[in-house]
């Protein structure tokens, strides 16, 4: 090979590198039709007014780039940022915070923070299992989910108390953690015929979920709700076995 | 009241981890032994939805969930010997690899002392899975966050004299698969705050059979 080509060939691939570096980095999501784990993650750039593109993933046919940007899990949501892959919901929503202007998304103080880190982990750790198994399984198991959902809920309604979001004025971590309760949980009572709340039981619960779900921000990440019902009613059987092998033998 | 108290139990390698970033930041606090058999009102009012040690009592707010702890303590000293890194991306890498800790070592941990045949097996190949992948991710860097002792090395290293225990419940060496974290582990201990806090690995030992039943 010309020895002037390889030198052409090396200034030109560095300029290029240079170039790419000083640009403002692209903001992707992978993420799935109807996670909420996966809104959660566009929820927030939405609320920081970021624009990013969408990657939606067929969960039984994951991609390369699922597998390589979240080895550990291969799960979504992965937020990439330029080269950057961060994994793992609620620190997508932290990560977010603290990298982009706009509104916060947790408040300033220390102590405040450390209660709506709380109050996330307590959705997540607490709540995501006993709501899904309340929903899908049936008889003795079923009254005991739902005695555990409803007393969670319960501790959840008493944080709304005086407050339009349990951020406060606006939607915060806790509101995005809570995404599932105000727009898939609905959808899991029609299909599943199992009412966990009603306005009587819940009433903050259930005012917060129409707040939160009628954010025009909010609203932009949704996903379309007939769709969704017809996906869950498709996989009705599925989730019911799910939850089965889910008990304790 | 001492203007920072920590609820705790002397064996808890999740109260250690408070222990060791309230000593590393050098904050005075009054250290409150809990009695797990009978939870003292204290304990249950400022941890009425879990009911569990650690907490942290800060001008008397209560502080729950041992890394929501750390994060605080962070957070409300900030000036001195920070434990997370100031960049967003290595904050979120350092969350990642704090929950990982929490949720896979943790449970693997709870199956592989207390189940039995192929569910210990399962629960073996499943600890030693992450504890690689723990050494793989720690590689050649002197601490999780690389030259710092920092917010994952705390959140690790009080498991670490748990491996004992593993070992002979699992039969297996720690060592022999993971022997970068093993060399951590005996670096983090040269720090004071950290020698003070772990407990002694025959003695997690012997508790853990007092607790689940002979190995």
């Amino acid at each position: 090979r010309p020895h002037n080509l390889t030198i052409n060939l090396y200034l030109t691939s560095s300029t290029a590198t240079r170039a790419k570096m000083s640009a403002p980095a692209a903001v992707r999501v992978i993420g799935a039709f109807d996670s909420p784990f996966s809104h959660r993650a566009e929820v927030a750039l939405r609320l920081k007014g970021v624009p990013y593109e969408l990657i939606l993933e067929e969960l039984h046919n994951k991609s390369e780039l699922l597998l390589t940007s979240n080895p550990v899990h291969k799960k979504v949501p992965v937020l990439l940022h330029g080269d950057r892959a961060v994994c793992e919901s609620l620190i997508i929503v932290e990560y977010v915070d603290e990298t982009f202007d706009g509104p916060r998304l947790l408040p300033s103080d220390p102590y405040d923070r450390a209660m709506a880190r709380f109050w996330a982990r307590f959705i997540d750790d607490k709540c995501s299992k006993p709501f899904w198994l309340a929903m899908w399984t049936d008889g003795e198991a079923q009254k005991g989910f739902m005695k555990e959902i409803k007393e969670n809920f319960a501790l959840l309604e008493a944080q709304l108390e005086g407050k339009r979001f349990f951020g406060g004025d606006t939607i915060g971590l806790v509101d995005i953690a809570a995404c599932g309760f105000a727009h898939w949980l609905t959808v899991c009572e029609e299909v599943s015929g199992v009412t966990l709340v009603t306005a009587k039981e819940f009433p903050r619960l259930c005012r917060w979920a129409k707040e939160y779900a009628s954010d025009e921000k909010v609203r932009a990440c949704l996903p379309d709700r007939a769709q969704m019902l017809a996906h869950f009613t498709a996989n009705k059987e599925m989730f019911m076995a799910m939850a089965k092998s889910m008990l304790p033998k | 009241m001492a203007d920072v108290m920590l609820l705790d139990f002397w064996a808890s390698p999740f109260g250690q981890r408070c222990r060791i970033a309230l000593a590393e930041k050098g904050v005075a606090y009054e250290y409150s032994e809990q009695n797990l058999e009978q939870k003292s009102e204290l304990l249950l009012r400022s941890n009425p939805v879990h009911k569990k040690i650690p907490v942290l009592l800060h001008g008397g707010r209560p502080v729950c969930e041992s890394l929501i702890i750390l994060t605080y303590i962070d957070e409300a000293w900030p000036e001195m010997m920070p434990l997370l890194p100031r960049d967003p991306y290595a904050r979120a890498q350092a969350r990642f690899w704090a929950n990982y800790i929490d949720n896979k070592i943790v449970d693997c941990q709870t199956r592989l002392l207390t189940t039995k045949g192929e569910a210990q097996e399962q629960a073996k190949k499943d600890m030693i899975g992450a504890l690689k992948t723990l050494d793989s991710e720690l590689g050649d860097k002197d601490y999780f966050g690389g030259q710092a002792f920092g917010f994952v090395d705390v959140a690790f290293v009080t498991l670490t004299p748990w491996f004992y225990t593993y070992e002979k419940y699992g039969d297996f060496s720690v060592e022999e698969h993971c022997p970068r974290i093993v060399a951590w582990a005996a670096r983090c201990r040269e720090r004071e705050s950290v020698a003070k806090a772990l407990t002694d690995p025959e003695k997690v030992y012997e508790i853990v059979q007092e607790e689940y039943g002979a190995n």
